[in-house]
């Protein structure tokens, strides 16, 4: 028997680029969801990320990219993870990405991603589904 | 054996190498007491005891998770590991929360000697209290040797979080002169030591002083046993406290811990230096009091009581066949043929089978 208990899910802005607005609207979406939301805040880096994400013991990680560093943002923090024994955690985020690089990016694990004016209850539903369908696989 | 105890045998082994997933992990698994929760915690009890353990509290944007970035940073460079738990007050509206604490603590982030854990105050079973001292034990067993448990001092049960600690810091900014007026009694309580932080804008040595005064007047007031009532003698304030001097603070009457209070700018670190100090010599008060031991003892005796109502309650209120027979008793409840006290004492005396735990041996 595996009891319900809140989702928690890392959001983080990685990158150069200077506000964390929409890292702060989902982090806030998020919570209102009732989920436990670890917020880090910007320039973090994957390390810091993949970090964080092992300590805190999340069940999904959420990143906040515009700077158009996806393409090796999200496999770095993917491999970091692994490297720690945590190949279960969901990657998703959001942020100007082309459908291919989303495409390319879907087949090395990272999960879906969101492109700009997507509603956040989208990204609410799909981490709960997400969510649901694991905890499933595990009872 | 089962394929939970193959999964609890893997993560004890790499909780055991240090990997930092495990002891993540393990955490969780006591944070939400999950299956093999008491199994884990029953592993680890005698790995316990060598870390210490040392509490800040004080109001929200008081400067806590900066003051402990600093605290985590001098233990560093003094070689010593560190675990930080900070607890964040839940929204009660949809049992989410929003954790970031971790923004301040940035600078030490990435140090393999040092572990951040984010914890939300959500209805835990068995209480926030129960729950953080159990993450303590869990990051002491790992091998820390300060854990750091920061919390919000605003009510009751931030204010219990704090006394799992063996030494309290509680951080007061000017801006809360007012607020100390509300939260005096609880504070005055856990308070080892009091850090006016903000030192670096106006009113901090005035609630430096008034600080002071209240030490003072609660210390005469334990001296004289206790009396409450009696109004504080004129004239004390004015002799000088003893913390007034830099060095270590005094022990008062030397039966007693008086309370030093500091001033710091966690800011920029002014101040750290004379809090570990502090924090040092409230260690050897403690150890040479006896009282470290008595409140280690205290806190093992406080364990068992808190693990004796957990599983009164689970064993009970989880178990389908209280909870039909108390629905049959709904009926005679209403029409007033028997009141809530026959029926609790019917329902505790034939469930003595299930209270020993024999009907659930198979589960654990
Ligand atoms: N002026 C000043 N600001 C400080 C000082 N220490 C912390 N702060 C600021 O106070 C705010 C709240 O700090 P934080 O550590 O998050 O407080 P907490 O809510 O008690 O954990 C932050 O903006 C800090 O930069 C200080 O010594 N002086
Ligand atoms: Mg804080």
């Amino acid at each position: 028997m595996t009891a319900s208990r809140p989702i928690r899910v890392l959001v983080a802005k990685p990158g150069l680029d200077g506000h964390d607005r929409g890292a702060k609207v989902v982090a806030a979406a998020l919570r209102d969801a009732g989920m436990e939301v670890v917020y880090t805040g910007l320039h973090q880096t994957p390390e810091m990320i993949a970090t964080a994400a092992v300590q805190e013991d999340v069940d999904v990680v959420g990143l906040s990219i515009l700077s158009g560093a996806h393409m090796t943002l999200f496999p770095r923090v993917l491999q970091l993870l692994r490297e720690q024994g945590r190949d279960d955690v969901l990657i998703t985020g959001g942020g100007i990405i082309p459908q291919d690089d989303m495409d390319a990016l879907h087949l090395q694990g990272v999960g879906k991603l969101f492109g700009p004016g997507t509603s956040t209850s989208e990204l609410v539903r799909y981490i709960q589904d997400w969510f649901a369908q694991r905890q499933r696989q595990e009872a | 054996m089962t394929a939970n105890g193959v999964a609890a045998d893997r993560l004890l082994a790499d909780f055991t190498a240090r990997k930092p997933a495990a002891l993540a992990r393990a955490i969780s698994i006591v944070e939400n007491h999950r299956p093999g929760c008491d199994r884990l915690l029953a592993a680890l009890h005698g790995r316990t005891g060598r870390a210490r353990r040392i509490g800040i509290t004080g109001p929200p944007g008081a400067g806590k998770s900066t003051l402990a970035t600093q605290l985590v940073r001098a233990y560093r460079s003094q070689g010593l590991t560190v675990g930080v738990v900070a607890v964040d007050p839940t929204s009660t509206f949809t049992g989410g929360a929003l954790l970031g604490d971790r923004i301040r603590m940035e600078q030490v982030a990435l140090d393999p000697g040092v572990y951040i854990r984010s914890l939300a105050t959500r209805g835990a079973l068995g209480g926030l209290s129960a729950t953080t001292r159990e993450i303590a034990d869990v990051m002491d067993a790992y091998g820390f040797d300060r854990v750091l448990i920061e919390t919000v001092g605003v009510g009751q049960s931030e204010l219990e979080v704090a006394r799992t600690a063996d030494s309290c810091v509680v951080v007061l900014v000017p801006e809360s002169g007012d607020a100390i007026q509300t939260l005096k009694a609880g504070l005055m309580e856990i308070a080892d030591i009091f850090v006016v932080n903000k030192a670096d804008r106006p009113g901090a040595d005035r609630l430096r002083s008034e600080l002071k005064v209240m030490v003072q007047m609660r210390s005469s007031r334990v001296r004289r046993g206790h009396d409450e009532s009696r109004a504080p003698r004129s004239g004390f304030a004015a002799h000088a406290h003893p913390s007034d001097a830099a060095g270590p603070p005094s022990l008062g009457d030397g039966s007693a811990w008086l309370p030093p209070v500091l001033t710091a700018a966690a800011a920029d670190g002014t101040g750290v230096p004379e809090l570990l100090s502090a924090l040092d010599a409230h260690h050897e008060y403690l150890s040479a009091s006896g009282v470290l031991v008595e409140r280690r003892r205290a806190r093992l005796r406080a364990r068992v009581v808190d693990v004796v109502d957990l599983r009164v309650r689970s064993r009970l209120w989880q178990d389908p066949d209280t909870e039909a027979w108390l629905d049959t008793q709904l009926a005679a409840l209403e029409s007033g043929g028997t009141t809530p006290f026959d029926v609790a004492d019917e329902l505790l005396s034939r469930s003595a089978r299930l209270l020993t735990g024999e009907a659930d041996d198979l589960h654990r």
